[in-house]
């Protein structure tokens, strides 16, 4: 009887240290994860309520030239961040973890771009990029390019001058994952490499690249999910143009949703979103799993 | 015995002394290169600030102003709204801060410390969602939020960031390598779980909540996204939706446009500075971000 009475006591201690929080969690995060798997079936406008629809959304999404307009610059932003912002922020680790002068400083000064607010940097940097008078351009000149692109005002070259905005900002925060990483790797097997004649790349390729294989396994898959959730940069940097060159789910999404009012069929888009985020991050646990064992 | 049993020393040098002197000038020529791609953007940001507008942008380029304008810096505050932005912004990014490190640390509490059935499958589900992008859930949170009559009040924005799971999660992580040990000897003195929480784990927790509290405090100062969505009415706008609506209205004015990067940005560096330490253990900690 008294023990009964305990336990019921200790779980309504313990329910209400969670209710705060857990209140605001489910009514706008749980609730609505949930409700978009509805909304995704139904037609619905500001207006009206929702209707359901059945696939009707996703018929229309088929034939549906601007949603594979954004579907493929989001596989494109992915496919050159990713190696990229790795490749990168792996370097700056290596460089940070020897024993080098003015070190801290840098891992200081690696974060700037990261906590600052991507309204300035969308600003400074199409300040940077401006093709006629800006800066970069004028450096290329000067080494002797003679036809620079126009950057963030052509066609071809807005998405990469998004992609090389969004790996600096994100090089600092992954640079200091993988930092981690590296001091998780005992000193000893160094030695032992070097003990072995192990040259530096030997060593790099035999200890630090195992070494951090949890480390880059995580990284990557934060770095996928980011980069096909892209949205508020290209939403600051570029508004999607010029054109619908650098339009990507995301903004499809908040364009469908917020301008034009179709809470449905921009429901059945998050749903693709939330679809590709999810396969992504199975098949990366799947792969890491076959490639350990 | 002690003596006889140190290894034998290792010549773990084969490189030459010349060669290595060269790998570390290297080294240290990659870290120019590094510090100046970062921190060069930033600086450029800080000198057109203190051009004239038609010196923004010369050939070649200006790398010093040379006769600083600071007069730009008083100007900003008479041709836009700053105060207003910054006001809303400082009064959003306290109360949320203030909320998340709360609810947060006390649902981790919770979370970590209490036993009782149905904790792990509610844990599952606040886990469950960090990996869901909010791009993906926006539209029917937005509908969520109107139908609360939040959206266009600061409310909005407080709602939408101050139950994150990634306070929870991360005070769960700090509160696990808290020994139960020492809760049970409190528990046997007679000390409630709440009185256990305010007096035992909130201090011990300090520089847990101070990452927390910073990654906040950062998240909310630069959030675009929330109040793009929800903040209409000009007068709840924040520092960020305030910046972007002046770059649009004077797009020319690229000297005054940097006036006000350098202003909204300040604030973060200077608080990134001063807490450095708590921000990065967290990031590194956690590896999470919103």
């Amino acid at each position: 009887m008294s023990a009964a009475r305990a336990r019921w006591r200790t779980t309504a201690v313990g329910l209400s240290f969670l209710l705060p929080n857990f209140l605001g969690f489910l009514i706008l995060t749980l609730v609505p994860v949930v409700l978009l798997f509805y909304y995704g079936f139904t037609e619905w406008d500001v207006f009206g309520g929702a209707t359901w629809s059945g696939l009707d959304n996703f018929r229309r999404m088929w034939g549906d030239a601007s949603f594979w307009t954004a579907l493929g610059n989001t596989g494109y932003y992915a496919v050159f961040h990713i190696p990229l912002t790795l490749a990168v922020s792996l370097g700056l680790a290596l460089l940070l973890n020897r024993k080098l002068r003015g070190v801290g400083f840098f891992r200081t000064v690696a974060f700037f771009p990261y906590i600052t607010s991507v309204v300035a940097i969308a600003q400074i940097w199409n300040m940077l990029f401006s093709p006629g008078f800006g800066p970069v351009n004028e450096v290329l000149r000067w080494l002797g390019v003679a036809n620079p692109p126009g950057w963030t005002t052509s066609a071809d070259a807005s998405m990469p001058a998004v992609i090389l905005v969004g790996t600096w900002r994100d090089m600092g925060y992954y640079m200091l994952l993988f930092l981690a990483g590296l001091q998780t790797i005992p000193g000893q097997l160094y030695e032992a490499a070097r003990v072995d004649g192990a040259n530096a790349w030997q060593r790099f390729r035999a200890v630090t690249l195992p070494g951090l294989r949890p480390t880059t396994f995580f990284i990557t898959v934060l770095l996928t999910i980011g980069s096909f959730k892209v949205f508020d940069l290209i939403l600051v940097m570029t508004d999607g143009g010029p054109g619908q060159s650098t339009l990507v789910l995301s903004q499809y999404i908040y364009k469908k949703g917020f301008q034009e009012n179709e809470f449905g069929y921009a429901s059945a888009v998050s749903i693709v979103l939330f679809a590709i985020c999810f396969l992504v991050t199975v098949v990366q646990f799947v792969v890491n799993k076959r490639g350990s064992s | 015995m002690t003596t006889l049993s140190r290894p034998i020393p290792v010549v773990l040098r084969p490189t030459t002394p010349r060669r290595s002197r060269s790998w570390r000038l290297l080294g240290y020529l990659a870290l120019a290169a590094a510090s100046a791609g970062v921190l060069l953007p930033f600086y450029w940001m800080v000198m057109s600030s203190l051009k004239t507008n038609n010196d923004v942008f010369t050939l070649p380029v200006e790398w010093i102003a040379a006769d600083p304008v600071w007069s730009n810096y008083a100007d900003i505050w008479a041709k836009s709204d700053m105060t207003t932005w910054l006001g809303n912004t400082v009064l959003l990014s306290a109360t949320v801060t203030f909320l998340q490190v709360f609810t947060g640390s006390f649902a981790a509490y919770g979370f970590a410390k209490i036993r009782f059935p149905g904790r792990d499958a509610l844990f599952l589900a606040y886990i469950g969602t960090l990996a869901v992008p909010w791009q993906s859930y926006m539209v029917p949170q937005f509908v969520m939020m109107s139908k609360l009559q939040l959206t266009d009040t600061l409310w909005s924005i407080v709602a939408l960031q101050a139950f994150g799971a990634l306070g929870v999660f991360m005070m769960k992580q700090f509160y696990e390598t808290v020994p139960d040990e020492l809760l049970d000897a409190a528990r046997i003195d007679g000390m409630s779980e709440y009185g256990i929480y305010r007096r035992i784990m909130l201090p011990l927790s300090a520089p847990a909540l101070a990452s927390l509290a910073l990654i906040t405090l950062v998240t909310t100062w630069n959030d675009y996204l929330g109040p793009l969505l929800y903040l209409r009415s000009p007068d709840l706008w924040t520092i960020q939706l305030g910046l972007k609506s002046f770059i649009s209205q004077y797009n020319a004015e690229h000297a005054l446009i940097m006036t006000g990067s350098v202003l909204s940005v300040l604030p973060i560096v200077v608080i990134f500075l001063a807490g450095q330490r708590y921000f990065v253990e967290g990031i590194a900690t956690t590896g999470l971000k919103g």
